[in-house]
């Protein structure tokens, strides 16, 4: 493993831990937002969520680059009035990971949030706990076994993302080439070694980070 | 207690509860068959649920005014609820579960931690997870927690139902305590109106989605 090999690992770990630390908030609010009983806009909201899932993730890709584009309504307004460009840059391959994982997070999340006793809130509530206590004392601590195992899922789905990816970030070298797309140039140049040392790496790393969380549940004493 | 439920009505789907009274016990019980609306009754005075229809007052303050959309939420209304299923907090432990409706700042005549702790015998649950405590000793958590939020009014859902008779001669003095060494009234609802009678100064049922007043009681 060269150098180069270890500066793209540690890209794209850090690229994948920045998005999930991204969506975290996020897909914890919208996850909260979906377990609510009915309210207008949910079914909207949800399919908006869930369509990174079903879409093919070029097609992603190709919707993050037209929006996101220099001449997409966001990326042409993020670069006239901050001057930000995102396209082909390092914050385009966090664009791309986020979108990506979040449904996995959401998904994973909102069940947990389902699953708490809708009592256990209105209980708290007549204790004087305002909705926002109510949240974080009740709410999230009782879902938080589902949000940790979609925060693991969206982390590991950032880890391999590539179609969306290759679309809005390109794949430059030192830039912003993460760990699947060095292996596809891999593959596409012949050198089939350096892709499976890849690829090897790509799964110790995941199977790390899998042995991690459940490290840390064993520590958290497997419940609640 | 002076609580007023003036003409109000909760429509859940085909079910419909019409209640219109005024409620001036001490403990006051209102009996009816399962299913009768009595859960319902008092989510709709604990804020939880919304009338289509009437006035809400308790202590002259109005909880909620359907005609002008005025309702208290909740958290504001100062009405402990202590549900059938108890619904305590499985995460925390028995005295994390009764702090944690504590207020900064105690209103005048409420009870504290402390004497709640005492009135109903609390000393040796605290530390322990809620998980792990019996059906009596989690019953008498329930109670303390609603009571140590300071409440003014203090609702409960069939406080003795599924408990045996040895635990329910222990939990109605801890009633009678909670009325008389905290101060705190009571509306208790079962589906035994004997017990509702045994129990209560003040006496009501539910009947065909309708609540009826039936005056006050011996018993107490």
């Amino acid at each position: 493993m060269t150098a180069v090999d270890l500066q793209i690992i540690l890209f794209t770990v850090g690229m994948a831990a920045l998005s999930t630390a991204v969506i975290l908030p996020f897909g914890i609010g919208l996850a909260w937002l979906l377990a609510r009983p009915n309210w207008p806009g949910k079914s909207w909201l949800e399919t908006a969520v869930t369509l990174p899932l079903v879409l093919p993730p070029v097609a992603t890709g190709l919707i993050l680059l037209k929006l996101f584009g220099r001449r997409g309504w966001i990326g042409g307004f993020l670069e006239r009035a901050f001057g930000i460009e995102v396209i082909f840059t390092w914050r385009a391959v966090v664009l791309a990971l986020s979108v990506m994982s979040l449904p996995l997070l959401v998904r994973s999340a909102r069940t947990a949030f389902e699953e708490v006793n809708p009592r256990l809130e209105a209980v708290a509530a007549t204790l004087g706990a305002g909705p926002w206590r109510v949240f974080f004392r009740i709410s999230l601590p009782l879902a938080i076994r589902g949000i940790l195992s979609g925060t693991l899922l969206a982390f590991a789905r950032a880890l391999g993302e590539f179609g969306a990816t290759i679309m809005i970030a390109g794949n430059i070298p030192g830039r912003t080439q993460t760990l699947s797309l060095a292996l596809y140039q891999s593959v596409q140049l012949g050198n089939d070694d350096h892709a499976m040392v890849l690829a090897a790496v790509s799964a110790v790393i995941a199977l790390g980070a899998v042995s991690l969380a459940g490290g840390a549940w064993r520590r958290r004493g497997g419940g609640l | 207690m002076s609580l007023i439920l003036e003409k109000v009505r909760v429509v859940m789907g085909s079910f419909s509860l019409e209640a219109d009274a005024v409620f001036t016990g001490r403990i006051t019980g209102i009996s009816g068959p399962s299913g009768a609306g009595k859960t319902t009754l008092l989510e709709t005075i604990a804020g939880l649920r919304k009338p289509v229809s009437g006035r809400i007052l308790l202590q002259h303050e109005v909880l909620t005014d359907e005609p002008s959309q005025r309702m208290i939420p909740p958290h504001r209304r100062s009405i402990g609820y202590v549900p059938q299923d108890l619904a305590l907090f499985p995460h925390l432990n028995a005295r994390e579960n009764l702090r944690f409706g504590q207020p900064a700042v105690l209103r005048p005549g409420m009870p504290d931690l402390e004497t709640v702790i005492r009135v109903l015998e609390l000393q040796d649950l605290l530390d322990r997870p809620v998980g792990k405590l019996s059906g009596g000793d989690r019953q008498r958590v329930a109670l303390g927690r609603a009571l140590v939020s300071g409440p003014r009014l203090l609702l409960l859902d069939e406080p003795l139902t599924g408990l045996d008779p040895a635990l329910r001669d222990r939990i109605v003095p801890l009633l009678f305590r909670i009325r008389d060494q905290c101060r705190v009234p009571i509306l208790y609802v079962s589906h035994d109106a004997g017990e509702v009678a045994a129990l209560c100064d003040e006496v009501a049922t539910i009947r065909a989605g309708r609540v009826e007043f039936g005056g006050p009681a011996l018993g107490g």
